[in-house]
């Protein structure tokens, strides 16, 4: 590819950055001898996916990707600089122009707004950050602490800072005992000795046992669903790619946690990140695929080096790699960094991302299980998802079916915050009701009157304090025209203007559109300007939102309404939308 | 080896195939639209292969590049079919049914081992090897070439060379796979098919065949010379040695064009008569007795056009052609009444008309049918064939439709301007995207891409001179000597100089350039010259 680069030039630590992430896959354009060469579109493309990780060396490195880094990086990846560019300006936490050495990140996301700054602050000056530049962020996934940020320094990792609660973080499983959360808290992440020694890969050696035919029959037979927000049957999905016989075929834990309010699967991959990198290899076997990726947000570095670390003591205890555990059978983990994107948990948007180009939704069909991560067939599954799946293949699909309905069948975790008394990680049998729910975690904060609860996340619902009878399962809260989403449960007292948190919402999805789509890149902005002005009509608003949920290419643009049209369903906000 | 000489695929092919191959052949400057469908094939998974001494613009979308020596095409193309038949990577089938001569074929490319192949092209084993499994694994092939195959005193053998690799994979007269020599201009395929050859009538019809010829004279109620007529090459032979006095030229510059142009002027200079019909006042027509000014064929004339795919598509006059300008058809005609031929009032439908009532595959397209159609592919021989997409389907009938497919055991030999240590340097000619042939119709813009006044040294002959980029030198051959503007490019290997002959008259590039050219084709050996670059003196 002939490319055209303008006159800026990478700085040499610039170039160290990038090459040490491009030159393992060797030159875009390889020469044997003077006369030979490989190279051309195809190849260029086979290394697009290392574009976004060079794009990180270099935000990590200089704290920008300056215009000469842009022309180096599209040089050795042969790609256009236009594209390049393209991709680096599509993630909040890449920068294209100059920036102080330090940037903090604040969360003002709806669970932090309603405690304020305070706590958040003092955090940042206790760690000497007090005066340095401030961004908002949307939700960083800490809504169990007091406030969150998050900071970048030039030259250093990201760093997530948590402020202190009032009441610190609860993990804590419901009367069906702990089944995901059984080992977070009791086991020193790092230590793949103590994993095993709490059970940890006895789940591996049966599914090698067993072979991958019988794994997919007992996922299948467990009845587990996708926790992502879809549920979709995971069994189904697995069954599909495993069938795609002769095609290189992946696995992908989909771990770009990004729904406002949800934080459970940080939780799993900080506490115990081998179960992770054990339930992908299982799916991986299963259904035939010699490589395993899981894309973190990049909002989360205690996950991410949780995880580094996991998978290469793995990979040093021959759990991962040319022979898995004596199976005969490779496969390895990639681990892929997001880079503040909300859309890239959006499954195809994910992929596009892991390609080197911009987080945009595909087109859907096809579906992943045939075209999906470089246009092969891909299982994409939720952290909690997989985390399902070591329990079902070591007690069997009736066991698994034991706790939950039978619809939605197993357990769920739930992200308590808001105006709660104990905020954290709950995990309870599917079915479960949303008082249950709150009662468990101590009922609403300070004894104050509840006046909403958020349920799914941003694209979630609110119901009212006098719907929370509604049974936590997919067929109950499809029953009540409720979601379940994420496992979302964020609480507002009576004192909440739930107005400004419809507003924060809207500009969620405003800003995290990622402008492939007409209704929902315009649609989202239009929400925010409705919003704002007094006296606009709601027939626009239902024009606007029939709109953006028939006609948006993905999830987001569909639901970015949803909170809104269930909080004025259940006449909570918009009557007291200020004068 | 077919007959009709035109490539055997449509564009579309191209951009259906799973692999193309560019041999000989910058497609992307030289044969922009054509390479537009090659781009869309790539987009679509296709693999692109080229074979070019020079690591062209086209090359920079290439899968694999293969830079051979300069003449050493026939080595290649033999090592490729031996590893096939090694490899055990021939099509059998079609082989058995389809074609004849592949013993004789066998026994000829045996000794074209890789590493012999590597000594004489240039080009490592392993990438002979890699083009060889490629071609012979993908499900459907194109192979094409241009003028790097064509412009060689062995252009025929370069060429029978190609088709042999497309006979032993089967890769001819199916959908996505096939031959696809690329045409330089909209209508070179056409002046073909319409005759511009000394040996053909229209449709590619042979001069010698009494019965064609009996038809002709029929048609056309004159006799008709039973022998065929002259190349350029032979023309040119013929003015030297003063059997041939009057020279006709429409619509080309031979001064300019011509191999060895010193000479090639000298001749021009010498003729009784010249007369030059054309667009511009070119190099050749500034020495015409009389000079005919002609229309454009295009959006100043009606007529036709033929493409490389063989397509005949309507042109239309949209502006009247200025001044004294006539179209050639119109010219022609009433040169012929000065000559006591009444041809009447020749319109150009009417003309067309006559010709596709002797030229069997034109003979269903009418003008209506191709208004209609925007376009057909010959052969079109009755009003209601569709035209054709391919050529020599015939040979993938079972049982086989016609004769055999023909192996053709071509030996290799050097290029004539042989390398030695007066004249070093291997200069190769070709085009750039900015510019077209000599210049005519495209020197008076100056576009921003412009480049190719120059010449193009690799990076280590330049320093090995001591040349700089920007530095004049004189450029030596056999013939003659220039001076030049040197430009160091990347893309040549160690020992090949590039120019381009789009500037005449800044770079008489073809002072240079030898006449030995191809008996069997009459096209000179444009692509390879040997040449020595002095520095100037007083040069630092």
């Amino acid at each position: 590819m002939e490319l055209r680069l303008g006159a800026d030039r990478a700085t040499d630590a610039e170039r160290a950055a990038v090459d040490a992430i491009v030159a393992p896959a060797g030159p875009v354009v390889a020469a044997t001898g003077e006369r030979f060469t490989r190279g051309g579109p195809h190849r260029a493309h086979e290394r697009r996916h290392l574009l976004l990780p060079a794009l990180q060396a270099l935000q990590q490195e200089a704290g920008w990707i300056s215009p000469g880094a842009i022309n180096h990086v599209a040089e050795v990846l042969g790609v256009p600089p236009a594209e390049a560019y393209g991709v680096a300006t599509f993630y909040d936490l890449f920068a294209t122009e100059p920036q102080p050495e330090t940037v903090v990140r604040v969360c003002d996301d709806i669970a932090c707004r309603l405690r304020g700054t305070t706590a958040i602050d003092g955090a940042l000056a206790a760690e000497g950050l007090g005066a340095a530049a401030r961004h908002h962020s949307p939700c960083l996934g800490l809504c169990d602490h007091g406030g969150a940020a998050l900071v970048q320094r030039a030259g250093a990792q990201v760093r997530s800072i948590a402020a202190p609660a009032a009441t610190p973080p609860v993990v804590e499983a419901g009367a069906a005992g702990p089944r995901l959360l059984a080992r977070v808290g009791r086991v020193d992440p790092a230590s793949l000795d103590e994993y095993r020694a709490q059970g940890g890969y006895r789940a591996l050696a049966r599914a090698i046992e067993m072979g991958p035919d019988a794994v997919i029959e007992a996922v299948f037979a467990s009845g587990l669903r996708g926790r992502g927000g879809a549920a979709f049957p995971t069994g189904a999905k697995w069954r599909a790619v495993a069938d795609e016989h002769g095609r290189p075929r992946h696995v992908v834990a989909n771990a770009d946690e990004s729904e406002p309010g949800t934080f459970k699967d940080r939780v799993l991959m900080e506490g115990d990140p081998f179960a992770l990198v054990e339930s992908l290899t299982i799916a991986g076997l299963a259904v035939g695929a010699r490589q395993g990726w899981i894309y973190i947000r990049g909002e989360y570095p205690v996950a991410r080096s949780r995880l580094e670390a996991a998978i290469a003591s793995a990979r040093e205890a021959g759990l991962l790699g040319a022979d898995v555990a004596g199976s005969g059978a490779a496969f390895d983990i990639e681990l892929r960094i997001g880079a503040g994107a909300y859309i890239c948990g959006e499954e195809t948007a994910l992929f596009n991302s892991m390609e080197g180009f911009r987080g945009e939704p595909r087109s859907k069909p096809p579906f992943p299980t045939t075209h999906g991560l470089f246009g092969e067939p891909t299982v994409v599954n939720n952290v909690e998802t997989l985390l399902n799946v070591p329990a079902i293949v070591l007690d069997g699909a009736d066991a698994y079916r034991a706790a939950g309905t039978v619809e939605s069948p197993g357990t769920r975790l739930f992200c308590l915050s808001g105006h709660v008394a104990r905020p954290g990680l709950y995990e309870h049998a599917l079915g479960v009701t949303v008082r249950a729910v709150i009662e468990r975690a101590g009922g609403v904060a300070d004894g104050r009157a509840l006046q909403a609860v958020l349920l799914g996340g941003a694209a979630g619902t609110f119901v009212g304090p006098d719907d929370l009878d509604v049974e936590l399962s997919f067929e109950g809260t499809r029953a009540a025209g409720v979601a379940l989403g994420s496992g979302v449960v964020m609480l507002f007292d009576d004192r909440v203007d739930l107005h400004d948190t419809l507003t924060r919402l809207a500009r969620f999805f405003r800003d995290e559109s990622c402008g492939q789509c007409v209704p929902c890149r315009v649609g989202t902005q239009r929400v925010v300007e409705w919003l704002a002005s007094p006296g606009a009509e709601h027939a626009v608003l239902d024009d606007l939102m029939a709109v953006m949920t028939d006609a948006s290419i993905c999830g987001l643009g569909q639901t970015a309404t949803s909170a809104l049209r269930s909080a004025r369903t259940a006449g909570l906000a918009l009557p007291r939308r200020r004068p | 080896v077919f007959g009709a000489g035109g490539g055997t695929s449509s564009y579309r092919d191209a951009e259906e195939a799973d692999l193309v191959v560019l041999w000989g052949s910058n497609a992307r400057e030289a044969h922009p639209i054509f390479f537009h469908h090659v781009l869309k094939g790539v987009r679509r998974g296709a693999r692109l292969w080229c074979v070019d001494p020079r690591r062209t613009p086209s090359a920079e979308f290439a899968d694999g590049w293969l830079g051979l020596d300069v003449g050493s095409d026939i080595a290649l193309a033999n090592a490729i079919g031996r590893e096939i038949i090694h490899a055990g990577l021939v099509h059998t089938s079609f082989v058995e049914r389809a074609t004849e001569g592949f013993d004789a074929y066998a026994a000829c490319v045996e000794p074209y081992t890789l590493e012999r192949a590597a000594t004489t092209t240039g080009v490592p084993a392993v990438a002979i090897r890699e083009l060889a499994h490629a071609y012979a694994n993908a499900p459907t092939a194109q192979l094409c070439w241009t003028l790097g195959i064509t412009e060689h005193h062995n252009a025929v053998d370069n060429v029978l060379a190609l088709i042999n690799l497309a006979l032993l994979t089967g890769h001819v007269g199916r959908p996505g796979s096939g031959l696809a020599p690329l045409r330089g201009q909209n209508n070179v395929q056409g002046g073909g098919d319409m005759g511009a050859i000394p040996d053909r009538f229209p449709g590619f019809q042979r001069v010698v065949d009494d019965d064609v010829r009996e038809r002709f004279e029929t048609a056309w109620g004159v006799p008709l010379p039973a022998v065929p007529g002259l190349h350029l090459s032979r023309m040119f032979e013929a003015m030297e040695h003063g059997d041939l006095h009057a020279l006709y030229v429409i619509g080309e510059n031979p001064a300019d064009s011509e191999a060895d142009g010193i000479r090639a002027r000298r001749l021009l200079e010498g003729l009784d008569m010249l007369v030059v019909q054309d667009m511009f006042l070119t190099r050749t027509a500034e020495l015409a007795d009389v000079v005919l000014p002609a229309a454009a064929a295009w959006a100043e004339s009606d007529g036709t056009v033929t493409n490389s795919e063989r397509r005949v598509q309507r042109v239309r006059r949209a502006v009247p052609p200025p001044g004294e300008a006539r179209p050639d058809i119109e010219v022609i005609v009433s040169l012929a009444r000065r000559l006591g031929a009444h041809w009447g009032d020749v319109t150009p439908e009417a003309a067309w008309d006559e010709m596709r009532a002797l030229s069997p595959m034109h003979g269903g397209m009418s003008w209506a049918r191709l208004e209609a159609s925007g376009g057909l592919q010959w052969p079109c021989p009755t009003d209601d064939h569709p035209g054709s997409t391919l050529l020599h389907e015939r040979l993938w009938a079972d049982p086989l439709v016609g004769p055999r497919a023909p192996f053709s055991a071509v030996e290799w030999v050097p290029p004539v301007d042989v390398l030695d240590d007066e004249f070093p340097l291997r200069l190769t000619t070709g085009r750039t995207l900015d510019s077209f042939n000599t210049g005519v119709q495209s020197g008076d813009y100056e576009p921003p891409i412009r480049r190719g006044r120059a010449l193009d040294l690799s990076p280590g002959d330049a320093a090995a001179l001591a040349v700089r980029e920007g530095e004049r030198v004189l450029v030596a051959s056999r013939r003659g000597s220039i001076e030049m503007t040197v430009a160091v490019r990347a893309e040549l290997p160690r020992g090949l100089a590039f120019t381009t002959f789009h500037f005449a008259d800044e770079a008489d590039v073809n002072v240079l350039t030898i006449d030995a050219w191809d008996p069997k084709s009459g096209t000179s050996e444009f692509k390879a010259t040997a040449i020595r670059v002095e520095k100037l003196a007083g040069a630092r």
